[in-house]
Order: C-alpha cells, then sequence, then structure tokens
C-alpha cells in the first residue's frame, strides 16, 4: 500500500485537461476527481464558490458507505452511484479502486450522455493514475525540503 | 494517505478522533472550530443523529500554516463512539495518518475506554496499520467532572505506549490545541520518515 499520493504539475494538468473535457462534452455543471480517503484532487466546471472540502468529504464518505452495504449483501462494490434531484443530479464512479469521478448536472444534458462519456473518461484518467501510482516516490521529493526544525516552528506560539 | 499536490503547494493528512461514545470527540472538533480564524477552516459537518449524536462523522478541515512554500492542510474527523456503529468506525479509518485518542476521565467509562482502545486497534489492524508505530495521542478529557479516574491509573491502563498525553476539558478548550497540535507534529515527522 503506497501511504502517500504525490501529484506532479504535469499530472494534474493531464487530469485537469481530462475532466475539463468530461465537462464540455457532457455540458457539466462541474466534474471532480476525488481520492477515496475524501481529497479533491482536481475539478472543473461553472460551479464557482461550491465548497469543494466539504463535497469531497461528503462523496468520500458516502461511496465508502454504499461498498460497506454492497459487501453486506455478498458485492464487492457498487461502482456507480447516481443521485437525482429535480434541478441537479450527481453521478460518481469509482476509478482504479481509489478514486471517484463526480459529474454533477442539470437537464441541459442527460445521464445517458453523462454514462457514455463517464466510462471514456474513466479509462483515461485510470491510465494518468497508474502512472503517478507507478512512479510514486512517496512525497520525498517535497519532503526532502522540510526539516525537523521546520515542523516544531509551525507549532511554535 | 496523505496526499501532496505539487500543483497546489499543498500537504494534506488526515487526522481521526476515536474514542467511547459521549466522551468528546464532537466537542474537541467543535472548540477547534469556534476557535480558528475563518480564514484557516472550512465548514465543520456533522452527520448525527436528531439527538446530537454522531451517526456518521464530523468533519472540519483546516490549515495551520506553510512550510517550505507548502500548505499543510489536515483533514479532522470524529468516528461515531457508540458501540454498534463499528462499520462506520472502520470506514472513517480508511486512510488516516494520525489518531487522537479521547478518553472519557469518569470512573464509570473506564470499561468503554478499554473497550475502545481494543476496538480502535483492531480495526487498523484490518485495514494494514499498527497502533504501536502510528502517529497516536491520547487525550484524557473531562477532567473538570467529579470523580474522575487519577491521570496515573488511566496512563497505566490506557497508554501503556507512554504515547504523547494531555489532561483536557474539551468544553473549555484545555488540551484540545495540544492535542491537536501534538498530533499534526507526529504525523507531518512520520510522512518524512517514510518518505526518506
Amino acid at each position: 500500500m503506497i501511504d502517500t499520493l504525490v501529484i506532479q504539475d504535469e499530472d494534474y494538468r493531464e487530469i485537469l485537461d481530462a475532466i475539463e473535457r468530461l465537462a464540455r462534452h457532457v455540458r457539466a455543471k462541474g466534474v471532480f476527481l476525488i481520492e477515496k480517503n475524501g481529497q479533491l484532487i482536481a475539478d472543473a466546471g461553472e460551479m464557482y464558490g461550491l465548497d469543494t472540502t466539504s463535497l469531497a468529504s461528503l462523496a468520500a464518505g458516502n461511496v465508502a458507505a454504499t461498498a460497506g452495504l454492497a459487501k453486506l449483501i455478498g458485492e464487492d462494490d457498487f461502482p456507480t452511484h447516481f443521485h437525482q434531484g429535480q434541478h441537479d443530479h450527481l453521478h460518481m464512479t469509482v476509478i482504479g479502486g481509489r478514486f471517484i469521478l463526480l459529474v454533477v448536472f442539470d437537464d441541459r444534458t442527460s445521464l445517458g450522455l453523462v454514462r457514455l462519456r463517464v466510462r471514456k473518461s474513466s479509462g483515461q484518467l485510470a491510465q494518468i493514475f497508474e502512472d503517478v501510482l507507478k512512479r510514486a516516490d512517496g512525497g520525498a521529493g517535497a519532503l526532502d525540503e522540510i526539516t525537523e526544525a521546520d515542523i516544531d516552528k509551525l507549532f511554535s506560539d | 494517505m496523505s496526499f501532496i499536490n505539487y500543483s497546489a503547494r499543498e500537504i494534506n493528512c488526515k487526522i481521526v478522533y476515536y474514542g467511547p461514545g459521549l466522551g468528546g470527540k464532537t466537542t474537541n472538533l467543535q472548540f477547534i472550530y469556534n476557535k480558528t480564524n475563518p480564514d484557516l477552516k472550512g465548514k465543520m459537518i456533522s452527520l448525527a443523529t436528531e439527538t446530537e449524536r454522531t451517526l456518521f462523522f464530523d468533519f472540519l478541515p483546516i490549515a495551520l500554516g506553510e512550510i517550505r512554500g507548502f500548505k499543510i492542510r489536515f483533514h479532522l474527523y470524529t468516528v461515531p463512539g457508540q458501540v454498534f456503529y463499528d462499520a462506520s468506525r472502520k470506514l472513517i479509518l480508511k486512510g488516516v495518518d494520525g489518531v487522537v485518542f479521547v478518553a472519557d476521565s469518569q470512573e464509570e467509562r473506564m470499561e468503554a475506554n478499554l473497550e475502545s482502545v481494543d476496538n480502535l486497534r483492531e480495526n487498523l489492524v484490518e485495514r494494514g496499520y499498527d497502533l504501536d508505530t502510528m502517529p497516536y495521542v491520547v487525550q484524557y478529557n473531562k477532567r473538570d467532572l467529579p470523580e474522575v479516574v487519577s491521570v496515573d491509573e488511566m496512563r497505566r491502563q490506557l497508554n501503556p505506549r507512554r504515547v504523547s498525553d494531555f489532561e483536557a476539558c474539551a468544553t473549555t478548550g484545555q488540551g484540545v490545541f495540544e492535542s491537536l497540535k501534538e498530533s499534526a507534529r507526529l504525523v507531518l515527522r512520520d510522512l518524512k520518515k517514510k518518505s526518506g
């Protein structure tokens, strides 16, 4: 198990490209890529001012609880979730077992189109993450620069 | 599991507050929320029952400052303490970087404390973690109440590893930030150690 997920600049740009493309193609209000433990990795779309930190945490909690339900009835997971609202709807897909692709959309588009495009983007994103995880260095680059004294200084009042 | 984002120059970590029901885990987070500068905190989410018992989790994102240009952010979670919510506790421990155990100092809650530590240990093992090696802080809460167990006795029973521990009264804030800061410090040190 890799303890630390490290996203480099170039990975981030590739991820952002993929989710921006998805947002455009499905006319989504927002597309969010979330690590299954609740960390937001990237977002695209037009939902400015949304509390994305809370969104990521709640989405991860939702997916985790649903996976727990799946196991109770003998399924491995429910990899796709759809929540229908009056105006806005939510589609979530688990990618590569570790990430959640969340799409918020309204009546400008259809669930069918979202499903179709999400499937395509999931494949691309899974490939990007496979590369990210393969060359994971545990954050050595960033953490090498940080000294024990830096850490202590952060907590000195 | 911590998350380092080079693009945003951010290091994100997860701390879970664990302990028996009604021990003060949510109160810890509420105090931190109330006393933290609005620029440094996000919204606090509480998924609770109608009687304000934690149903799934409380969540509070806070920023602790910057180290060498990296913003240090922590996601604080509580678990539901009631015994029958074990499935939820297991889910929340996923990806945890550090644990603050909030013990209830009242005599009649010692058995619940011990049961909760055992439960923590077992649930961590299921997730591939070892309580004896991970960043871990113990807080002896409710020191203001009558009929509390002595700190020495609590330490003997609940903290045989002699990790950092703090006397606390989460309602007034005594020991709350001390526990958080120590836990965050241990998490960052552990992160650095693992990367090296």
